[in-house]
């Protein structure tokens, strides 16, 4: 059958199996396979040319320690889960990305990064162990000082089928999240605003991308601190996470490609920063609403059409940021190819192997799969060479194995690693084929 | 709250119904053939929804066990639902008589004596809710899977008598006829995902028909339709269809 990640390209023919047991698993690894967990990686790391292993029958909590916690738990349980189950008790994950619809083996598969990454890290600095097949279908227990710990995080599956780890999770007084918006007019002064808000606990900027001139980078920065109990108004005191019903809409099929074109997209961009401008006031809003604003829409992936759509994103070192910033945003302005979700945000410290954060400032993009986009995208290629940032490879569904490689001089010792413990020929997606990895 | 027992715990459906029931506050029973997939199970429920979970061993096959197996739960639960079954391999069923009576056995003899020995408990308390999930396989024999078919048959039977017989004691008896469903027994078939069920559904389905006392179930309608079909097709008709 054929099957893509979130951005619904590439679709890739592949054998879709949901084993049961960990004998499941070691009998496909013979055959060349990959792990995927809930498909949200925008393109083709969770799906293999050969069997493509849907981890979602790995999905029991496996103990939690309510002194320290940390909670064990298979590859497969849901965020969304983590959640529902931690979130009442006082808990709460310390790394987020956009979606709560992604697995635990997910997120350390691609070392995903939240809005607190300059201050708090990635995934793989929360966890305290991991379990992994390898290769001769041997379950490792790795320790975060063990490097083949350092290469799995971040490793997009090709290390091994994660099956399950420990995760520390942080307390929190309340389900929500005090919110301040703080509108910047151009790239200069976003960054300076975002470069200024360093000891925020989340910050993250929706960036106008395909605003012109004088208003190149105008960017709507998002503050957010976790709510002391305090703070909530008495009538939530009771319940301090309990969650406001809130309305699920789902995308009923794909959009008709007209819809979304520069006219509606800069439209769309103009009347979000002027609503964004107007809404300054700190304001309290659900942890629901505050990480996962596009949860709501169910199958948001159909609003680019049939054909799918793709993700750009890169982060850029602090000296060239601004350099950098302006020349893919000028580029993107300039092409005026839709696009309506732009996001800056500042990266912390650097985790081992092929990990994406870096320090630095970090830039996506999303795009219509077409032609144009496909051509644009090589051109912020380029820009992003020139000025020494890297790739996302959870992200990506069209990179060059020559473009990765120059950016990112690690990929290179990872393949290597890949033949020499025979990983290589046991787990590979269609994107390591593609990157040669 | 009340408690539910899943026979045939380990099973995709039998872990689905564990998670919705659980889910809504019961206490939850599971058991199942060997205890090992179990534990885990067991810590997941109680972590998910802080619910009391007890594990129990029992084999279908082993009839003279199981009015014991009743007789040592920590209580008798107000709803049992067997998931058990056996699909086998159709073309060894047809060669091999062991197969074909494993077959048998597993999905009529063995659901049927366990129903049997909870039936005389709840008749006598004069409550509770019995599920049996049997198959749309039972509706009408046919060339490519009657061995599997016959046995589900003869449970839809069993379950459609246990009904009538346990209606004046106030006791409900619900049949479940999933059509195909997504799990470990289909795994590798190419299956039409239009007529496929995800074991979520049939479990949530089961929910409801226990709570609006429904007889007798479909998980996705158009199988009532289909199997309506199949069976109204006069025998000389039949004989010559490849189904």
């Amino acid at each position: 059958m054929k099957i893509s990640g979130w951005g619904r390209y590439p679709l890739v023919e592949t054998h879709l199996v949901s084993p049961h047991t960990e004998q499941d698993l070691r009998d496909h690894i013979a055959k060349g396979c990959i792990a995927r967990g809930n498909g949200r990686a925008y393109g083709d790391s969770a799906v293999s040319t050969a069997t493509t292993l849907h981890m979602r029958r790995f999905n029991r909590m496996l103990g939690f320690d309510a002194h320290t916690g940390i909670l064990e738990a298979e590859a497969g349980v849901l965020l969304e889960d983590i959640i529902k189950v931690f979130l009442p008790q006082g808990w709460f994950p310390w790394v987020t990305p956009g979606t709560k619809f992604v697995t635990l083996g997910g997120m350390i598969a691609a070392d995903v990064h939240g809005k607190n990454h300059h201050i708090n890290g990635g995934m793989s600095g929360t966890l305290t162990w991991i379990d992994v097949m390898t290769a001769d279908g041997s379950i490792q227990r790795l320790n975060p000082d063990d490097p083949y710990f350092a290469v799995t995080c971040g490793g997009m599956g090709l290390t091994g089928i994660i099956l399950r780890a420990a995760i520390k999770l942080r307390r929190v007084e309340t389900g929500y999240i005090e919110q301040r918006t703080l509108p910047a007019p151009n790239l200069k002064v976003a960054l300076e605003m975002l470069n200024a808000a360093q000891g925020a606990t989340y910050s993250v900027a929706w960036i106008d991308c395909l605003s012109k001139g004088a208003a190149l980078g105008r960017a709507l920065i998002m503050l957010g601190e976790h709510a002391k109990h305090s703070a909530l108004h008495s009538a939530l005191h009771s319940d301090p996470f309990a969650l406001k019903p809130r309305r699920k809409w789902t995308m009923p099929m794909a959009a008709p490609q007209l819809l979304l074109n520069q006219y509606t997209a800069r439209a769309f961009n103009a009347a979000y920063w002027r609503a964004g401008q107007r809404k300054t006031e700190p304001a309290l809003t659900d942890w629901d609403r505050y990480f996962y604003p596009l949860d709501a829409i169910l199958g948001w992936n159909r609003i680019y059409g049939r054909h799918g759509f793709l993700q750009f994103q890169c982060v850029l070192p602090h000296k060239t940021a601004e350099a950098g910033l302006e020349a893919l945003l000028q580029a993107t302005s300039d092409a005026g190819l839709g696009a309506f979700l732009a996001v800056l945000k500042q990266m912390g410290s650097e985790a081992g192997g092929i990990s994406f954060p870096s320090p630095g400032l970090t830039l996506a993009i999303d795009f219509p799969n077409n032609r144009n986009s496909l051509k644009l995208m090589k051109c912020l290629d380029q820009i992003v060479l020139a000025h020494e940032g890297r790739f996302y490879l959870a992200k990506d569904a069209r990179l060059s194995a020559q473009t990765l490689n120059a950016s990112d001089p690690r990929m290179a010792p990872f393949a290597q690693m890949r033949q020499i413990t025979k990983a290589g020929d046991r787990f590979y997606s269609a994107q390591s084929r593609r990157l040669k990895l | 709250m009340s408690v539910v027992l899943i026979l045939g715990a380990g099973s995709d459906i039998g872990r689905a119904c564990a998670h919705v029931f659980a889910a809504k506050g019961h206490t939850i029973q599971l058991a199942a053939r060997t205890l090992d997939q179990l534990t885990a199970d067991q810590t997941d429920l109680q972590l998910r929804y802080g619910v009391t979970v007890s594990l129990h061993v029992v084999d279908a096959l082993e009839t003279q066990t199981h009015s014991d197996f009743v007789q040592a739960l920590p209580v008798l639960p107000d709803v049992a639902i067997s998931v058990i079954g056996l699909l086998g391999t159709h073309a060894e069923s047809i060669k091999d008589a062991a197969s074909a009576v494993q077959v048998l056995r597993s999905n009529f003899e063995g659901p049927a004596s366990l129903l049997a020995a909870l039936a005389t408990r709840f008749e006598e308390r004069g409550s509770g809710t019995l599920v049996g999930v049997s198959s749309v396989a039972g509706n009408r024999g046919r060339a490519s899977n009657y061995i599997y078919g016959s046995a589900k048959a003869g449970f839809t039977a069993y379950l459609s008598g246990l009904r009538h017989r346990l209606f004046p004691s106030g006791v409900h008896v619900v049949t479940v006829l999933p059509g195909f469903v997504d799990t470990a027994m289909t795994e590798g078939m190419d299956l039409p995902q239009r007529l496929t069920a995800q074991p979520e559904q049939v479990a949530t389905d089961i929910y409801h028909a226990i709570v609006r006392k429904r007889n007798i179930i479909y998980s996705k309608p158009i199988w009532r339709l289909i199997m309506g079909i199949i069976c109204a097709l006069p025998e000389e008709v039949f004989k010559r269809t490849k189904l």
